[in-house]
């Protein structure tokens, strides 16, 4: 075997025993670590209601009709199968019309004028499947949540701001409102107010 | 959604205290680990294992060729890898791989890019991702260490070819550096809500009564070394922005140290391995200055964004915030890292061309792991060389004569990755069915082309996402912008690593050019700057500058 024979196997050899390092025995270690440090993280901060898992508290959950919250528009349909951003220019003509039909859309079913529609209820998040919106559109979105599920606003409201980031991630990003658990909170308060809710 | 800017200017301040502690110790790390003769039990075995010689010192050539051998067997070994990946391990079910964006996946690790034209929910499982994919994270990065150890060593050594050994430097920067911060890294990541499990994907039936597909996989171990690597490879499509790889803001700040911590700590390394920290600092100002400058420009690009009436908002996430996407998108494309945590193409016009003059800066600061370093020393060796000519003497650098040679290699490393960035846009955008790859129309389509080959040819990965890049066509061309653009420059280095190391050690004079302090760090910064702008500046125009000044 020549010289370049000789270092192409010598370079076989070393790839296999750093996969079996780098691609076997350090994600188990991680993995191992992560149970033990943070297992309901590492295992995807699954939510659950009653003694039901009922998604992950990290991503956006379809909504339709009128009794919950709704996420930022998703490129991808909220399904975390895949996950993407629109990938549309900021001055393009279809994200343009996007936006306006977005925008038409969250006024019609909120009751509010257009220009009070905030931009992150017209606008793809980056992946698809970020579950927080503004506190403002939050806020647009509690006298619909109220009528639908027979509440007080100021309830609804209450419910809002215990899910709205606090502290360090609030300061270092901006004030958010996690949908996927305000939905969730909102949930247990239905069942509690028996017969409101058909 | 606004721009916080006390928000951003404590995240630089935290950042700038953290690197400004760590840099030294990591650097003084950093350097032991390339010049120590000692051997761990575990490295030892390993070259056993793989029939290496640790003691061996190698030709510059025989390092360069162990090198190239490596690289070729692992593009090869990641390439059969996804077309055989429906009877490998852990497949969760999925089938081979479509050979043209194997090939180009191939290249795009090892080359550590990390380019990505696939989707990897619907395309890859868990063994190829962890066992393939974040193998070459770690190894990739440490090629780049190896090669700026050695370029390194040219300056120090004398009357040698000899640069050292690929595979202890390869080892040595696999096991000490990048593993160990990998493990701590991993280990914060999860804490913030990274996930890592076997769990594949559940289907759940959710509050609302929908049901919803719940993804697992093995993410926070390739989170961490896809930015300590500046590899920028996501496990999700999303990467970064995805609530999985990247849930909170302090997460991303953690990112964003990540991607920084290697690189600004390796001119700390290049300061103790010549022997004169100040040649560090010089070096580390220039980075540091660049950092802050494009930080502060891009921040305003966003800010000042008014696109019909409305700021920012398409392709950002509200759980992150503005101020943590201006600083993650400087740092992702002043490095070789790439990952995102807002959709690039979305990017107000001005940012978005920001995004590509980090890039084409060459990708200095602080750059890649190792790839910084070297393409920034590349530069002071053109700073050397013009000061010489201004003050009339021949040009030295750290005792080291620069004749035409070693000028001439330079000049070359210099021509490469332009070239390829330029003849590939060119290429690209005169055949129509190439062009229609990047479908939006005017100066944006123009910018999503210009943008995938500024990536490929400086090895960022980051991309404009609306160009598709799947088709045999461009996924050849961008390969090869991503291999010409990686081994090239580093041959190039290691050639005049071997020059610079045959001489012998000329002692400094009154008379000799400092290359340390402020005067050296101003012609370094102002040549890095002028030769990017006369470079590009034409394409930028036509580009993110067009698409700026229209609206």
């Amino acid at each position: 075997m020549n010289a370049y024979g000789r270092q192409l196997f010598t370079a076989l050899r070393f790839l296999l025993c750093a996969t079996l390092l780098l691609g076997l025995a350090y994600p188990v270690l991680i993995f191992g670590l992560g149970q033990v440090v943070a297992p309901a993280q590492a295992n995807g901060s699954i939510l659950t209601v009653g003694d039901k898992a009922a998604g992950s508290s990290l991503l956006a959950q379809p909504v339709t009709g009128t009794a919950y919250f709704f996420p930022r528009p998703s490129a991808v349909g909220w399904d975390p199968a895949t996950s993407s951003a629109t990938n549309l220019g900021p001055n393009q003509t279809a994200l343009e019309e996007a936006i306006a039909t977005n925008r038409a859309e969250v006024a019609a079913r909120e009751k509010a004028a257009p220009g009070d529609v905030p931009i992150d209820a017209v606008t793809a998040s980056g992946s698809g499947l970020d579950p927080d919106i503004s506190p403002a559109y939050a806020t647009l979105q509690v006298p619909r949540v109220a009528a639908a599920n027979g509440l007080s606003e100021a309830a609804v409201r209450e419910l809002v701001s215990q899910n709205t980031s606090t502290g360090v991630n609030a300061f270092l990003g901006q004030p958010s409102v996690n949908t996927t658990t305000l939905n969730a909170a909102l949930t247990g308060v239905q069942k509690t107010a028996t017969g409101l809710r058909e | 959604m606004d721009l916080s800017i006390f928000s951003l200017a404590t995240q630089l301040a935290v950042l700038i205290v953290v690197l400004a502690a760590l840099h030294q110790p990591l650097g003084k790390y950093l350097a032991n680990t390339f010049t120590s003769h000692k051997h761990l039990a575990v490295e030892s075995g390993l070259y056993k294992l793989s029939g290496v010689d640790p003691q061996a010192d190698q030709h510059w050539k025989v390092y360069l060729r162990s090198l190239l051998a490596f690289s070729i067997v692992s593009i090869v070994v990641l390439f059969l890898g996804q077309l055989l990946q429906g009877i490998l391990p852990f497949n969760q079910g999925l089938g081979a791989v479509d050979p043209w964006v194997a090939m180009n996946t191939a290249v795009s690790f090892v080359t550590n890019t990390n380019w990505q034209t696939y989707v990897p929910e619907t395309t890859l499982g868990f063994g190829i991702q962890m066992m393939l994919l974040a193998v070459q994270n770690f190894l990739s990065a440490a090629v780049g260490l190896a090669v700026v150890v050695a370029l390194i060593r040219g300056f120090t050594r004398a009357q040698t070819s000899n640069l050292g050994n690929f595979w202890v430097d390869l080892t040595r920067g696999t096991l000490r550096v990048l593993l160990p911060l990998a493990v701590i890294g991993a280990v914060v990541l999860m804490i913030t809500g990274v996930i890592q499990n076997w769990g594949g994907t559940s289907i759940h039936t959710l509050v609302t009564g929908a049901q919803q597909t719940v993804p697992g996989g093995p993410v926070a171990s390739q989170e961490a070394i896809k930015l300590l690597g500046t590899n920028g490879g996501g496990y999700f499509n999303a990467n970064s922005a995805h609530p999985f790889e990247n849930p909170t803001a302090f997460s991303s700040l953690f990112q964003v140290f990540l991607i920084l911590v290697i690189p600004f700590s390796l001119p700390a390394m290049y300061g103790r391995m010549v022997g004169d920290k100040r040649q560090g600092y010089t070096v580390l100002t220039v980075m540091v200055a660049f950092w802050l400058a494009s930080t502060t420009l891009m921040a305003w690009a966003i800010a000042a964004f008014n696109g019909n009436g409305t700021s920012v908002g398409e392709g950002f996430e509200q759980r992150l915030g503005v101020a943590p996407s201006a600083l993650f998108a400087t740092a992702t494309t002043l490095t070789s890292t790439g990952a995102v945590n807002v959709a690039h193409d979305s990017l107000p016009p001005l940012a978005g061309g920001l995004a590509m003059l980090n890039m084409m800066l060459g990708e200095i600061a602080p750059g890649g792991v190792g790839s910084g370093l070297y393409g920034m020393l590349i530069l002071a060796v053109v700073a050397v060389f013009i000061g010489g000519l201004m003050v009339g003497r021949t040009p030295e650098f750290l005792g080291k004569k620069i004749g035409a040679p070693q000028m001439k290699l330079v000049a070359l490393y210099i021509l490469v990755t332009p070239t390829l960035v330029l003849l590939g846009t060119a290429i690209t955008v005169a055949i129509p069915s190439l062009a229609a790859a990047a479908p939006a129309e005017g100066p944006h389509g123009f910018s999503e082309i210009l943008y995938a080959f500024t990536s490929a040819a400086n090895n960022n990965g980051s991309a404009f996402g609306g160009i598709t890049s799947a088709g045999p066509g461009l996924a050849t061309m961008l390969a090869l912008a991503m291999l010409i653009g990686r081994f090239l420059p580093i041959a190039l280095v290691l050639a005049l690593a071997g020059s610079l190391a045959k001489q012998r050690k000329i002692p400094a004079t009154t008379g000799t050019l400092a290359t340390h302090g402020p005067l050296f760090a101003v012609l370094l910064g102002g040549i890095s700057l002028i030769l990017t702008a006369l470079t590009y500046f034409p394409a930028l125009a036509l580009g993110p500058a067009a698409e700026g000044l229209l609206k």
